[in-house]
Formats: structure tokens, C-alpha cells, sequence
């Protein structure tokens, strides 16, 4: 097996609501490994979004541990958690996922002007990948000129152009159909797996399965069943 | 260490976080040009306005004082309960020969201010002007940029504002006709006009410079004056040895003169009859015009934060810092305004070419200065509320993740 990118030990995170304390996620553990893609699914309110939001380093535990590439994300300060998801993290969102004024190419040299990795050798690899993912031709395109599809290709190029540890995909396929989201997802796996990134998408489209490795159901805050086994994850997908 | 990689030093984080915030901004404003140009003439009307009071300003108030202003004196001598209005004030030869006699004076010179004389043209028109009477060579006298300066005792000779001789033609060797009152009639007199000085307006007219007995002669005068030989003094312009001993001066001559009250020149200006409440009028005017100019750019940027929410939570969820986004803000916000006031500025240049000689506008170069900083300011501190929202944006709530 390859290195452990992340590991989530005992990690809980509580709210205080006007009826007392709620436990959105409770006491979950689970590892992904680099080249290891993984979906997180569960029916709304089953925790996978605050689950997701904490990888992100956007939110911090209530108690447990998230450990990325060796460095515990509790004992960071919040500059460092920037810096955390400028270098090591990847990230696509449901929607607005793109800025708006930055064409396709532009929105993803950004991830690498973040990083001040920007160059000359940075910005054909930025084409070549969105070349790779279809897009050749939409390099100058604005987000608002492209399709949601083609908005998403390139939400997931820039969410790996940086050579990021650990890629996070919030409902990537939402606002798509469903040839278009199997395509999205199948790219995303491809890229995932030949890049030795360790990925993790959010979703509640169990078909989505068929491309990942590994399915952590969440309900109620809790993790209560990982489905490793091939046959499983597709049976998922087929609704069994 | 995260964050904290060795090729990644604070000096060339900070250059990045600079490049990169005005590399957004160039460009969100020109991929959005239609949208910020809009704005920009907004800044630009604004500054329009701004600078076309801020030259209302200088003109009205150089019509007043220009003549004071321009004064090679430090201190303006009035008859005591004048209330440093110069034609509220009535000082005789005795008090003039008392303060040439002090010490630290250098020289003093009587004026005599008239402004209800008329200056017949050759044509039906007539210019009104400013009749200035003054010693020759002796403070209150204009300096003369072409010819030379009148003649004392009754020579009727005069210097005459630059101004009048470009308004009316009039040149050095013309004679000019004079239309003064005397008593119940008129009477013409004429002047030989011997030589310009530069712009010496007076209550809001150009002025002609005439010896202190012309100036008595033709000056229009009520009934009760017609036998008068002596010219009469409005005021006493004084220039020091020392000008750094201004208020030691002002004590001397307040002891030493009887029935005297002494003024240094702002102080005389801000007493002429109206120039405080005009100046505090058009100062009152642009200072609303600016504020205005604040409310306006702030609400428009605060509406363009407020639409670029779920834009700013992504850049800060894929690790744009927050002097980024708040920087890159306030790059936009000086790129808008600088675009705005430059535009603005050579709508004032090209509009004021166009407008007639009779409206008195000004564009003093320091004033003017003064107005486009000002403007500069206004975009930064109009947009200072939506800074301060960018940069508090919260990327779990604008992604809604929480």
C-alpha cells in the first residue's frame, strides 16, 4: 500500500442548537492513501459536508485529529491553514466554483500564481491538462462562456496543477446531467489515480461509485459502514 | 513546514500577494470594463464639480483680495472701530507721517480705494473698475510689468490692471475717459495710461492706479466732499524691516498711533465685506460634493462585494490570504478612481476653454492639487466599508458548507 495523505482519527465536531449540543460528525476515523479515491456519501444531515468543510481546513474539529501529510491540522494557526490549502489541498465546489472574470487557462494558472509557482513551463502544463480534459479549444473561454460541464473539467484541473496532497470534490457532478457527471467523475478518478493524489468526493449520487476506490457511508454524524469490495461499491451504484 | 516552504521568504510573499491582488484587479476591471467605466464617470462628474467650485473658489476669491494679496506688505493699518474694513476706514496725512517715523518700518503707503468708477470705451460699453489711490513707489503701489509707474501730485496718469487692458484693449500711451460722480453730476476726466501691472482686482473688479490727489480729484464724491483738497486715506499699507516681527510690530504701531487698529494681510482679506461667507459658501458646496462622491463609490462598491461573495469564499477556500483580497479590493477601487479623476480632469480642461471671461474661475495649480488629492481619497474611503466586508468573508458561509 502507498503512504497514508490523510488520516482522520476519532474527529468530532459538535454545535450548540437551541435544543442542546448536536454531534455533526461523531467520533469518525478512516485513512485515504495517496492514489486512493474515495467517496463520502449519506443522506442530508448525515455529516459529510462538515466532515469535508473540516479536511478543507475550513472548519476545525470539536476533538480528534486530521492529519495531513504528517502535520496535524489542530495545532496550525490560522495562516497556516491558508497556506495549507493554497499547497497541499485541491478543491471543487458544487457551483461558483470558477472566478468569473479569469478565463478557463487564467483560473487555473491561479492555483500556481497562488503558490508563486507560476512560470513559463506552469502555463503549458496548465494547457496541456485542460487540453487533456477537453478543452483545448476553450483556453480563453470566461466561466460564463463554457458550460457547466466544461466549468467543472476545469474546477478539476485547477484542483490538481499545484500537485496538491489531498484533492477534495464537494458534489461535483450537482449541476450536471448524467452522461456529462459520469464523464466529470471518470476524468477526475483518472486523474487522481496517475497523479498518486489522494481524493475524496462528497456525493449523494451513489452511481458516481463506480469510479472510486473505497465508499464511507456516513449517517447521523457517525461512519457506519466502508465498502472496499469491488462488487459492493458497484451493487451501490445499482441501487442494490 | 506548511506554509513555510524554504523558497517561499516573507519578502517574496509579500511581492506575490502584491503582483497577484493587482493582477486580479486589472483583471476583474477590464473583463468587467463597461461596468467600472460607469463608475469611473461617476468619479468623474464628481471631480468635474469638485474642481469647477474649487475654481468658482479662486476666481470669486481672487476678485476680492487679489489686489491685498499681492501687497509688498505685512501689515494694513485701519482707523480704530473699522473693523479691518477698508472702506469703513478713514485715516489722515499725520498718522502716516507718525508710522513712517518708527522704527522697523521700512516704508508705508496710503491707500485710497473708490469702486464705483466707470471707464468709458470708444465703443457704447463700459468697464467698470476699481479706483486705487496710491503713492508711487510706496507699499500699495502695484508693481509695473510694462511702461512705468504714474507721477505723484495731480498728474493724471494712471496704471492700469492688466486685466482692464486686455478686457477693453487699452494700451500703454491710450488716454482713457473717466465717469465720476461729483455731487449731483457727472464729471469726465482723463487719464494718461502710462503703464500695466499684473492682476490687481478689487471688489470684484480690476483696478487702476491713480497718485493720491488724482484719486481725490476723480474719485465720485458726495456733495459734502466736493471742496475737499486733501486726499482722504482708506487704510495704511505697512512693510517691515523684519517681517518675522509681526505681532511686536502690530503693539508698536497700536501704541505708538493713536485711533489705529492693525491687521496683517489674511486677516484683512477675511474682513473684506463678503469674501468669508462666499468662501465658506463654495468650500460648503464642494465639501457636500465630495461626500456625496463617498456615499455614491462606497454604495457601489459595497453592492459589487456584496455580489461577489460566493467569488471571494472560493478564492479564500483555495488559499487566497486575506491582505490578498482586501488588497486586491483597494487596487480596484484606486484604479476606478485615479481612471475617474483623470477624465474628470480633462472634461474640466476642455469645459473650461469654453466658458466666457465674465465667470470668474481660477485654476490655481496648488488648489487644483489640493482637489485631486482630495478626489483620490474619495474612492479609498468610499470603498473602505466594502474592504473591510471582503476581507471578512467567511469561505464556510459564502460556499454555504456550514
Amino acid at each position: 500500500m502507498s503512504n497514508v495523505a490523510l488520516e482522520v482519527r476519532d474527529v468530532v465536531k459538535s454545535f450548540q442548537t437551541d435544543t442542546g449540543i448536536i454531534n455533526a460528525v461523531d467520533n469518525v476515523s478512516f485513512q485515504v492513501h495517496s492514489g486512493e479515491f474515495v467517496a463520502l456519501v449519506g443522506p442530508s444531515g448525515s455529516g459529510k459536508t462538515t466532515m469535508l468543510s473540516m479536511l478543507a481546513a475550513l472548519l476545525t474539529p470539536s476533538s480528534g485529529q486530521i492529519i495531513i501529510d504528517g502535520v496535524d491540522l489542530a495545532r496550525m494557526s490560522e495562516k497556516q491553514r491558508v497556506a495549507l490549502r493554497r499547497e497541499k489541498i485541491g478543491f471543487t465546489f458544487q457551483s461558483n466554483n470558477l472566478i468569473p472574470f479569469l478565463t478557463a487557462l487564467e483560473n487555473v494558472e491561479l492555483m500556481l500564481r497562488l503558490n508563486n509557482r507560476y512560470n513559463r513551463a506552469g502555463a503549458v502544463r496548465s494547457a496541456e491538462l485542460l487540453s487533456r480534459l477537453g478543452l483545448g479549444e476553450r483556453l480563453a473561454n470566461l466561466p460564463g462562456q463554457m458550460s457547466g460541464g466544461q466549468q467543472q473539467r476545469v474546477a478539476i484541473a485547477r484542483a490538481l496543477i499545484h500537485s496538491p496532497t489531498l484533492v477534495l470534490a464537494d458534489e461535483p457532478t450537482a449541476s450536471l446531467d448524467t452522461e456529462r457527471a459520469f464523464q466529470v467523475v471518470q476524468t477526475f478518478a483518472g486523474l487522481i489515480h496517475e497523479n498518486q493524489r489522494a481524493g475524496i468526493m462528497v456525493t449523494h449520487d451513489l452511481r458516481m461509485c463506480k469510479y472510486v476506490d473505497r465508499v464511507l457511508q456516513m449517517r447521523d454524524g457517525k461512519l457506519v459502514k466502508i465498502y472496499e469490495d469491488r462488487k459492493e461499491i458497484d451493487a451501490l451504484g445499482h441501487g442494490e | 513546514m506548511i506554509g513555510e516552504p524554504g523558497n517561499w521568504n516573507p519578502e517574496k510573499r509579500v511581492m506575490n500577494t502584491f503582483f497577484l491582488a493587482a493582477y486580479l484587479a486589472f483583471k476583474e476591471t477590464w473583463r468587467n470594463r463597461g461596468r467600472f467605466l460607469l463608475v469611473s464617470m461617476v468619479i468623474a462628474l464628481i471631480a468635474l464639480l469638485v474642481l469647477f467650485i474649487a475654481a468658482l473658489g479662486e476666481g470669486l476669491g481672487n476678485g476680492n483680495r487679489e489686489y491685498i494679496s499681492r501687497l509688498d506688505a505685512q501689515l494694513i493699518v485701519f482707523l480704530d472701530k473699522s473693523d479691518y474694513i477698508i472702506s469703513a476706514s478713514r485715516l489722515d496725512q499725520n498718522s502716516l507721517r507718525e508710522i513712517r517715523r518708527l522704527d522697523g518700518v521700512e516704508s508705508a503707503g496710503p491707500i485710497s480705494a473708490s469702486n464705483t468708477a466707470i471707464l468709458l470705451l470708444p465703443s457704447t460699453k463700459v468697464q467698470k473698475v476699481s479706483l486705487v489711490g496710491v503713492d508711487p513707489n510706496q507699499p500699495g503701489c502695484p508693481p509695473v510689468l510694462e511702461g512705468r509707474v504714474f507721477r505723484s501730485g495731480n498728474a493724471r496718469e494712471t496704471v492700469i490692471d492688466r486685466n482692464v487692458a486686455l478686457r477693453t484693449g487699452i494700451k500703454v500711451g491710450d488716454i482713457i475717459t473717466i465717469r465720476s460722480a461729483q455731487g449731483t453730476k457727472d464729471k469726465f476726466y482723463s487719464l494718461k495710461v502710462v503703464g500695466l501691472a499684473a492682476g490687481q482686482s478689487f471688489f470684484f473688479q480690476p483696478s487702476i492706479f491713480v497718485s493720491p490727489n488724482t484719486w481725490e480729484q476723480v474719485r465720485p464724491k458726495g456733495e459734502a466732499e466736493l471742496n475737499n483738497t486733501v486726499a482722504a486715506i482708506n487704510v495704511i499699507a505697512v512693510k517691515m524691516q523684519n517681517p518675522a516681527q509681526l505681532e511686536a510690530m502690530k503693539q508698536l504701531l497700536t501704541s505708538q498711533v493713536t485711533n489705529i487698529q492693525v491687521a496683517d494681510i489674511p486677516t484683512t482679506i477675511n474682513n473684506v465685506p463678503g469674501y468669508s461667507a462666499q468662501q465658506g459658501t463654495v468650500q460648503t458646496q464642494a465639501v457636500f460634493t465630495l461626500l456625496i462622491g463617498v456615499l455614491v463609490i462606497g454604495g457601489f462598491f459595497q453592492i459589487q462585494i456584496l455580489q461577489k461573495v460566493p467569488q471571494i469564499g472560493v478564492m479564500k477556500a483555495i488559499g487566497s490570504t486575506n491582505a490578498m483580497v482586501g488588497l486586491a479590493s483597494v487596487l480596484q477601487i484606486i484604479l476606478v478612481t485615479v481612471i475617474g479623476v483623470a477624465i474628470g480632469g480633462g472634461l474640466t480642461y476642455v469645459f473650461s476653454l469654453f466658458f466666457p471671461p465674465t465667470i470668474p474661475l481660477v485654476f490655481n495649480g496648488q488648489a487644483s492639487a489640493f482637489a485631486v488629492l482630495v478626489l483620490l481619497a474619495i474612492g479609498p474611503l468610499g470603498g473602505l466599508v466594502s474592504v473591510f466586508y471582503a476581507v471578512g468573508i467567511e469561505p464556510l458561509k459564502a460556499l454555504k458548507l456550514s
